[in-house]
């Protein structure tokens, strides 16, 4: 996801979308990583998982205030449903998920 | 009714301790299950790490992936899970994780390490990730030409000032007294530096902001300045790591800083309960220490294993061959 498609993929999409504002240089920010990818396996179609590089896009970044690196931030019909920061484990993203879809 | 799906052992902990000894379980072809909330642990946000036997130099997540796909490739599967509880039921472990599920196995091993220390004051839950973080050099290019403080007197918080007075325009140091743990020479070198101001001895006592950090509110201890505000953009918490082992004060036992009382070869106060990494009561934390207690507490978990219930020995060669 980037500055250009945020609009589109995100505050669009009829589905929740799960966004992780990560950088290059954060290490906690790779550790979420695989994290997300077995989350976004078990969650299949029934949710969008995607990424934003706060450094390459920070418009977006600075429209959500994000001041720490890896914050998650669920949307729904548009609207912030959820922000977590810090490294996330599996369940506590279910958790969130759960209700919402 | 399925029969439940016992796993050999579960190790607790996706640090070097616990995936040295998935690897080292793995490789006895003991059927291994990792409950962890990351992998890497604390090792794998250190920005460089040069003193692990065999690397020159390799970054903490990059030593953390490679032995993530060891452990794997040895055949050990990966929850991403943090664990609430444990109990002790006939002759297995019932584990339970944040999400309610449970899993079982024979053994287990102790190896989530330690969790950094909170201020515990009023307004740092509702402001981290708002300015309130715990890893300079995680969000630190975030705050470039801002106002950040960093709290503490050891390595890490000395390090982060030092780190820090490079991206924003201006860092304090608060510390509640006035010697540090930090090493003298990195004392001595962030003190000269023009845009860092220490202030000691002073203590947070609430942090404000609404939705973000505005400032925090100082309180002086002994000779140290009178009660302020501080106006900040930043504040970076370093002051230490803590086992975070309450879940655990009826089940193992524990030392007073909380730490896991570890015999020599890695056993707790527990038959089939063991333990390794930073979360033990070793004196040195340490990398290479950590992946070293790994193996022993695995090996450990195979003896036990075998004497239990006469596990077949294999050689640990075994996943390599044909047959």
């Amino acid at each position: 996801m980037t500055d250009d498609n945020f609009d589109q993929e995100v505050l669009g999409s009829s589905q929740p979308v799960l966004v992780d504002f990560f950088a290059d240089w954060c290490g906690p920010c790779k550790m979420q990583a695989p994290i997300i990818e077995q989350l976004a396996e078990e969650i299949d179609d029934k949710a969008k998982i995607g990424k934003l590089d706060v450094d390459a896009n920070p418009a977006i970044a600075q429209k959500y205030e994000v001041m720490s690196i890896p914050t998650l931030i669920i949307f729904k019909d548009g609207q912030v449903v959820e922000r977590l920061t810090g490294l996330q484990s599996k369940d506590v993203l279910w958790e969130k998920f759960n209700s919402l879809i | 009714m399925p029969e439940k799906n016992i796993y050999d052992l579960i190790i607790i902990g996706g640090g070097p301790a616990g995936l040295a000894a998935a690897i080292y379980a793995g490789r006895r072809q003991l059927k291994t299950l990792v409950l962890a909330k990351n992998i890497g642990g604390q090792m794998g946000i250190s920005d460089q790490i040069e003193n692990y036997p065999g690397f020159d130099f390799v970054t903490g997540f990059e030593l953390a992936q490679k032995m993530f796909q060891q452990a794997q490739k040895w055949g050990a599967q990966f929850e991403f899970r943090e664990v609430e509880k444990i109990i002790s039921q006939e002759n297995t472990f019932v584990i339970t994780a944040g999400s309610g599920q449970e899993f079982s196995a024979r053994a287990v091993i102790l190896a989530f390490g330690l969790t950094p220390r909170n201020l515990e004051v009023p307004g740092e839950k509702e402001l981290q990730g708002r300015g309130v973080t715990y890893c300079a050099t995680c969000d630190g290019p975030l705050f470039k030409g801002k106002t950040v403080a960093v709290v503490g007197g050891g390595n890490s918080a000395l390090e982060s000032v030092e780190y820090l007075s490079k991206l924003a325009s201006k860092v304090y140091l608060i510390h509640f007294k006035n010697k540090f743990t930090a090493v003298p020479a990195l004392v001595d070198r962030v003190k000269t530096i023009d845009n860092v101001e220490f202030i000691c001895c002073a203590r947070v006592e609430k942090i404000n902001g609404r939705n973000k950090l505005e400032s925090v509110d100082l309180e002086n201890i002994d000779d140290g300045p009178a009660k302020k505000k501080l106006a900040l953009d930043g504040l970076f918490v370093e002051i230490g790591y803590r086992a975070k082992t309450d879940w655990l004060k009826d089940f193992v036992e524990l030392n007073q800083s909380g730490e896991i009382i570890s015999s020599r070869d890695g056993k707790t106060s527990r038959p089939g309960v063991f333990v390794a990494g930073d979360c033990s009561d070793s004196q040195y934390k340490q990398v290479v220490i950590a992946a070293s207690q790994g193996a022993v507490a695995a090996l450990q978990v195979y003896n036990y294993l075998v004497q239990k219930q006469g596990k077949k020995i294999l050689p640990d060669w075994g996943k390599t061959r044909s047959t």
